[in-house]
């Protein structure tokens, strides 16, 4: 089995997440799919520290982000495959 | 021996512990002095300071007298010491607390002041001690259990791996009839239909609504932000999680994927439909919800963690989890069980489920929990509103 890099919970998902310490931006990274038990390969553009997201396909600005095959807020900046997800560019829509 | 077995104290009302404390219980703030000073004379027992307990009114006295009577009739507790400025609520906190049968004195101060108050608890608690010492521990069986679980410091691996963990060994206790809580009401955010939909009919779905819009309007009366920094946590945004509905997919994994919540009980009320999985309506901070979880009656917690909570609970053991890799190493002191092997995929969910189980099991017969050995007693009343 290869090293897992990320980990997506459902085949929806617009995001996965870094489960190792050290993803390097430009190097290519390894995923599971947890619900349907796929491996998937991509570029990491950025680094992607322990914990954070990997966007798994480009996004729109205004588009809703999926985890967990469900809505988890609104990218608030068009954000490429392979980038870093977080507050920069992905926002709450409650409160 | 069975592998769901253990031994626990059987108390006089029939309900199983897993620790024997004798609790010194100040009704207020103004007598954490002669409790401290009481547990200090009578090695073994525990003082349980706190902040309120003066001029609170209405639903939030209720909750208030709620939470100290379920602290001291919590099956881990063997006896409990009341200590309080005034005889009438003094009394109060007592007779709820005999109504489980076990042993219980109160002292008031006024009329008395501390010294002599002090001496007069302290004979009775070295009495409780003694009597609580010789109590034995007899073989009980997992359905006897109350088990709670409430994350913190979460990340994304808690949704990933220790929530899940949690929600696997939810998944096979509760056909046993193990009794079992969750709450954590705006930490439902984003999830609550998902929520909503794991009741086990459609009155306790639309309970748990009224309870999860009750508490929406708090914060949107409240609120003076989007609350970033304060649910996600700073912690919980460090260790990857960006929004509220984000924190709330990955919390709510804890209660399993087959698992129907049976009632939603008000803060620190005591489950009374029997054996199931209920939902309390609590705040997400940790220690206010361990601490009602406790005063409803739920006797070990189970705690998964990403960023590394090191929270305790002064009478109910709180064992901690963490599928975090760096949390399980930097902080290997306050992890009970480290799950980190889900995310490389050595482990299988199924495995780290029975591997909780099994320090379920352990904790009950007496191993001690991270949080107790490091100390960990926070004990945090929640308070509705101002008081009078």
């Amino acid at each position: 089995m290869p090293k897992t890099d990320f980990i997506v919970h459902d085949k929806a998902d617009t995001v996965g997440v870094a489960v190792v310490e050290d993803i390097q931006p430009n190097t290519t990274v390894t995923g599971w799919v947890m619900e349907t038990d796929e491996t998937i390969t991509l570029t990491a553009l950025d680094a992607i520290p322990l914990g954070h997201k990997i966007a798994l396909r480009d996004v729109r600005q205004g588009e809703t982000v999926l985890k967990y095959g469900h809505d988890i807020g609104r990218a608030i900046a068009d954000i490429g495959k392979g980038r870093h997800v977080h507050v920069h560019n992905l926002k709450t829509k409650r409160w | 021996m069975g592998r769901f077995d253990f031994y626990g104290y059987r108390r006089e009302n029939g309900r199983v512990g897993i620790r024997n404390h004798v609790v010194i219980l100040p009704l207020d703030d103004l007598s954490n002095a002669a409790c401290e000073a009481v547990a200090n004379n009578i090695k073994g027992t525990l003082a349980l300071p706190h902040a309120y307990g003066r001029l609170q009114f209405g639903e939030d006295l209720e909750l208030f007298f709620r939470t100290l009577i379920g602290t001291g009739s919590n099956p881990n507790v063997a006896a409990c010491v009341v200590i309080g400025i005034e005889p009438g609520w003094t009394t109060r906190v007592v007779e709820g607390v005999a109504n489980t049968g076990k042993p219980v004195a109160g002292f008031s101060i006024e009329e008395n002041g501390d010294i002599t108050t002090i001496a007069n608890a302290s004979r009775k608690a070295r009495e409780f001690m003694q009597w609580a010492s010789e109590r034995p521990r007899e073989r009980c069986s997992i359905p006897e259990l109350f088990i709670s679980t409430k994350c913190g410091e979460s990340d994304t691996t808690s949704g990933l791996a220790s929530c899940p963990t949690v929600g696997n060994l939810i998944d096979k206790l509760d056909p046993l009839g193990v009794t079992t809580c969750f709450g954590e009401t705006s930490e439902l955010t984003g999830a609550e239909q998902v929520c909503a939909s794991r009741a086990a009919t459609p009155e306790v779905a639309a309970r748990f609504m009224e309870v999860f819009n009750a508490y929406q309007d708090v914060i949107n009366r409240h609120k003076t932000s989007d609350l970033s920094e304060s649910q996600p946590t700073k912690g919980n945004i460090s260790g990857g999680l960006t929004t509220i509905e984000e924190k709330a997919f990955g919390n709510l994994q804890k209660i399993g994927r087959t698992t129907k919540f049976i009632d939603v009980l008000k803060p620190a009320e005591a489950p009374a439909k029997g054996p199931g999985l209920y939902y309390m309506d609590t705040s997400s901070a940790a220690a206010e919800c361990v601490t009602l979880q406790a005063a409803a009656g739920f006797v070990v917690h189970l705690f998964p963690t990403g960023q590394g909570n090191v929270i305790g609970n002064p009478i109910e053991p709180v064992i901690k989890l963490t599928a975090n890799p760096k949390t399980a190493r930097t902080m290997v002191e306050h992890i009970d069980l480290d799950v980190s092997g889900i995310l490389r995929r050595e482990l299988t969910l199924d495995q780290a489920g029975d591997l909780l189980i099994d320090m379920v099991i352990r904790t009950c017969n007496g191993r001690l929990t991270c949080a107790e050995v490091m100390g960990h007693r926070e004990f945090v009343m929640t308070k509705l509103y101002q008081s009078a």
